[in-house]
């Protein structure tokens, strides 16, 4: 069965079709250059409008480059939740319309649940349970995977993503945007040691206490702000690429510890990371690590597959669909839905 | 008419914004300013503590999903964070007034960018780090 994916959750209009199980035939993102002549240049941009003048133009894009027509495909996949709204309205709309008119099932997907998932398109040999963490500029959340389907959410972060606070941090020093790979740039030159930060207290007491396997960044980026005040706001090239060393390999080290943590305490083997920040290549460095001296198998999809993209979605709704399920045009699209909170 | 409070720790911000939740009453505006790391997202966590918005929901920052929703407590809290938006024209298009006349409360960090936006009943939250912990929060 030929399964189409949409995706609109954010910044990313997406489309995808897979060919079932798992076999991606297309998977186009807005803003990649193989488009960029045809839409004069995307930016990422939150506007709904935008997700409209890209939605047509990107499914006629995919079923040429899959070869094949709307007729051929056997369902269709739109991520509902979570995002913003106005966002998912289009992706959910157009799925729901499309649904309609041609007749093909329909099904909603939690865009968090297709990062968990988008590992599979490229391994076949992941075992359950596993770790699962979503690391992105707007998540960080740790889930064990019991199954395909059946997720707990073992922790997440109490304030700024792992990914947001690259870009705060990154702006902080002066270096642009996207911040993650301007810090990644520059960090292997500085002293990751040379300045200390304080790793968030864990199950404190206080009644805004998070639990042992929550996330904290927002103390780290506020060190950071302290630090560049206390120098005075002027700071050295040396010490830019210093503070990014340190404020990288703190942030490393939580996420590696988090998983080994999370692992050791569900006894599982595999773990799975995934999202935009996953590329990080002092990440993916301590991880890969942190996993073979603790005897862990580490999954790390590809970058295409890491950050937002629709064959992640088109491949959850593909195992739905096959397994009978479908949904009613009484979908709806809705900003805030965690998954696998008990 | 203002109102100036100093707190000395993260936990002191947070609790100055549960009481401060406890004379909201539906369709307020709230307008958060403060630099990277004063504590915005902090406030808006003491605020869901104060509605009782139950710990199953992460109050943490919007920034890059621009629009959080918290509910289940005592009244909705529509959390906006304006960080990375570039014009009034993307504010608009998450469809602000629909929130901002909803019967929650809406509370907007970096709110300060786009002053226009704002209805006339917005509640100004000004929060200056005046040191590693301590904070000066005006409230206008």
């Amino acid at each position: 069965m030929l399964v189409l994916g949409i995706e609109s959750s954010c910044d990313e209009t997406a489309v995808a079709i897979i060919k079932t199980p798992k076999t991606v035939l297309a998977d186009i993102v807005a803003s990649q250059n193989e488009l960029h002549a045809p839409f004069g240049g995307v930016v990422p941009e939150i506007a709904s409008r935008r997700h409209m003048e890209n939605i047509v133009p990107l499914l006629n894009a995919a079923l040429k480059k899959a070869g094949c027509t709307i007729d051929d495909i056997g369902g269709i996949a739109v991520t509902r939740a979570p995002g913003l709204i106005g966002a998912l309205l289009v992706g959910v709309s157009f799925a729901k319309a499309l649904s309609y008119a041609k007749q093909k099932p329909l099904i909603g997907i939690n865009h968090l649940e297709g990062h968990l998932n988008a590992a599979h398109l490229e391994y076949d040999d992941i075992s359950y349970p596993h770790i699962g963490l979503v690391v992105s500029g707007g998540h960080t959340s740790l889930y064990l995977v019991k199954e395909f389907g059946n997720y707990k959410l073992l922790g997440a972060t109490r304030d700024d993503a792992a990914g947001e606070a690259f870009d705060k941090v990154a702006k902080l020093l002066g270096l642009g945007y996207p911040g993650g790979p301007a810090i990644d740039k520059i960090a292997p030159s500085g002293d990751p040691k040379s300045f200390k930060f304080a790793r968030p207290k864990l199950n404190r007491g206080s009644r805004f206490e998070i639990s042992e396997l929550d996330f904290s960044f927002s103390g780290i980026k506020t060190e950071v702000m302290l630090k560049i005040k206390k120098m005075g706001g002027s700071l050295s090239k040396n010490d830019i690429i210093n503070i990014a060393a340190s404020f990288q390999y703190t942030v490393v080290d939580i996420i590696s510890n988090q998983i080994l943590k999370a692992c050791v305490k569900y006894s599982c083997f595999d773990c799975v990371v995934s999202g935009g920040v996953a590329a990080n290549s002092l990440l993916r460095k301590s991880l890969a690590k942190v996993c073979s001296e603790n005897k862990l198998r580490l999954f790390l999809p590809s970058l295409s597959y890491c950050t937002d993209n629709a064959s992640m979605i088109a491949f959850v709704g593909a195992k739905r669909l096959e397994a009978g399920l479908s949904d009613n045009f009484g979908i709806k699209a809705c900003a805030n839905e965690e998954i696998g909170v008990i | 008419m203002s109102s100036i409070i100093v707190t000395k720790s993260s936990d002191e911000t947070r609790e100055f914004a549960v009481k401060f939740a406890a004379g909201l009453k539906g369709g307020e505006v709230i307008a958060l300013v403060g630099e990277l790391g004063a504590g915005k997202t902090l406030f808006v966590q003491g605020l869901a503590a104060g509605f009782h918005i139950s710990r199953k929901y992460y109050v943490n920052s919007p920034t890059f999903t621009i629009l959080n929703i918290y509910e289940g407590g005592k009244m909705p809290i529509y959390h906006f964070d304006w960080y990375r938006l570039g014009s009034e024209n993307e504010c608009l298009d998450i469809g602000l007034e629909e929130y901002f006349d909803g019967k929650g409360v809406s509370v907007i960090e970096w709110a300060d960018k786009f002053p226009k936006l704002l209805p006339e009943k917005t509640v100004w939250i000004k929060i200056d780090v005046e040191g590693e912990k301590k904070r000066r929060i005006t409230v206008s």
